[in-house]
């Protein structure tokens, strides 16, 4: 099917294959490739994960963004299995190749090495998933809130967190007209 | 022009019709044209409804609107009201335009306190009023939670004519308002009677009487020189 697709769009194959072969001089790192349309994804071993970075930003890749998803009740054999995926998308600049970096992290206290070390522009997108998931990257300068107010404590974009909150949205005093 | 005149021992002033208060106002006189009697609340409260200066609190679309009743096809100059600042300091009109985020309503709490009375509160579009279809965890589901409103305009985002009609509500609203020189608002006859009584008090009392008042410390801003006495001040301190 992919193939199919991938012939309707007409990809950059050259550029496909030079990242495949990318991944594959990762070697031990990546622990299995998807490639769907033009799209190449590279699950890492977290243990792993800073090197197949620096590994990819000595070849030329730049970080673009950073997030994660959180698999909650999602059926067994999705991508790592663990029930958050951390996920770095990356550009090379000098020859517009794409690749996306992905990386499980498991209950309970999730935790993985920062990328400020390689990018310093991955400081708020860390805090941000950080800020929404609750996963804590070690080594980060300034881990802490980015979007909710300080005071918040739940990660509001885990999968177990109700839409409308805990009442925290309504946690607030009341000004009466004799007051104010 | 016939006035009745004033029966002996109609007490109750509701029997009197309009013109035999103007009579017995005037004390007897017929007063001469273009001269009329009225109470001073009456007219303060009607220079007060023609020149609201409005705090555009505008955080989303409805803003937007906003700014087309300042422009010059709906002209919202036209009731009084262009004069938008920006510092709630010089503003008596709070406009809520758009949604408010649980981060956004301190700030939102704080310009309140910050405007001086009298001040009115107009909630303009769904978000405001009521959160809208943005039912999550971080947005206020209706300013009127947590500071008071006088005026609620619906619409998402509503039209440029129902911000004048709302404006209009609102003068209506001055003109039926309550003492001049107090908060113009008849509900808040109490506050006003509370103020007097404190102004009178020789001691002073806090302005901050614990947690329920609408006070700053209670955001966790620092009050430089401590929290202020209101009344003692005003007396001098050589008295």
């Amino acid at each position: 099917m992919s193939e199919t697709r991938s012939s309707k769009i007409s990809p950059n194959l050259a550029q496909i294959e030079a990242a495949q072969q990318l991944v594959e001089s990762l070697g031990e790192p990546a622990v299995s490739t998807v490639t769907f349309l033009d799209n190449i994804r590279v699950y890492v071993d977290r243990d792993r994960l800073i090197q197949a970075l620096a590994t990819l930003r000595q070849a030329g890749f730049d970080l673009v963004e950073l997030g994660a998803t959180d698999y909650l009740k999602y059926p067994a054999g999705h991508g790592t299995n663990c029930r958050f995926e951390v996920h770095y998308a990356l550009l090379n600049r000098s020859s517009t190749a794409r690749l996306v970096v992905k990386v499980g992290v498991d209950d309970p206290a999730p935790s993985i090495p920062t990328a400020t070390t390689l990018w310093l522009g991955a400081d708020w997108m860390e805090r941000e998933v950080f800020d929404m998931y609750g996963i804590r990257f070690t080594g980060h300068p300034d881990l802490r809130r980015i979007l909710m107010p300080e005071e918040f404590t739940a990660f509001p974009l885990r999968k177990d967190y109700p839409l409308r909150g805990r009442g925290e949205r309504h946690n607030f005093p009341v000004l009466k007209r004799d007051q104010s | 022009m016939a006035l009745e005149p004033i029966r002996p021992g109609a007490g109750a002033a509701s029997v009197l019709s309009n013109n035999a208060k103007l009579w017995r106002a005037a004390g007897g006189y017929e007063l001469p044209e273009g001269v009329q009697i009225t109470t001073l609340d009456a007219a303060v409260n009607w220079c007060r409804k023609y020149s609201l200066w409005p705090m555009p609190f505008a955080t989303a679309c409805c803003g937007i609107e906003l700014m087309s009743v300042g422009a010059s096809r709906f002209d919202i100059a036209r009731f009084g009201a262009e004069v938008m600042r920006f510092s709630p300091r010089q503003c008596d009109v709070m406009i809520v335009a758009g949604r408010v985020v649980m981060k956004m309503l301190p700030v939102l709490q704080r310009i309140w306190l910050q405007m001086p009375e009298p001040k009115w509160c107009i909630s303009m579009g769904a978000c405001a009023c009521s959160g809208g279809v943005f039912d999550t965890y971080a947005v206020v589901q209706g300013i009127d939670r947590f500071i008071p409103v006088d005026v609620y305009i619906p619409g998402c985002p509503p039209r440029p004519e129902q911000i004048l009609r709302a404006l209009m509500d609102l003068q209506d609203k001055i003109q039926r308002g309550g003492r001049f020189t107090g908060t113009a608002l008849p509900e808040q006859l109490a506050k006003e009677q509370m103020l007097e009584q404190v102004r009178g008090s020789a001691q002073g009392l806090p302005l901050i009487q614990g947690a329920a008042r609408g006070g700053e410390a209670r955001f966790g801003y620092a009050l430089p020189g401590g929290e202020a006495l209101l009344g003692s001040n005003e007396r001098g301190s050589d008295s």
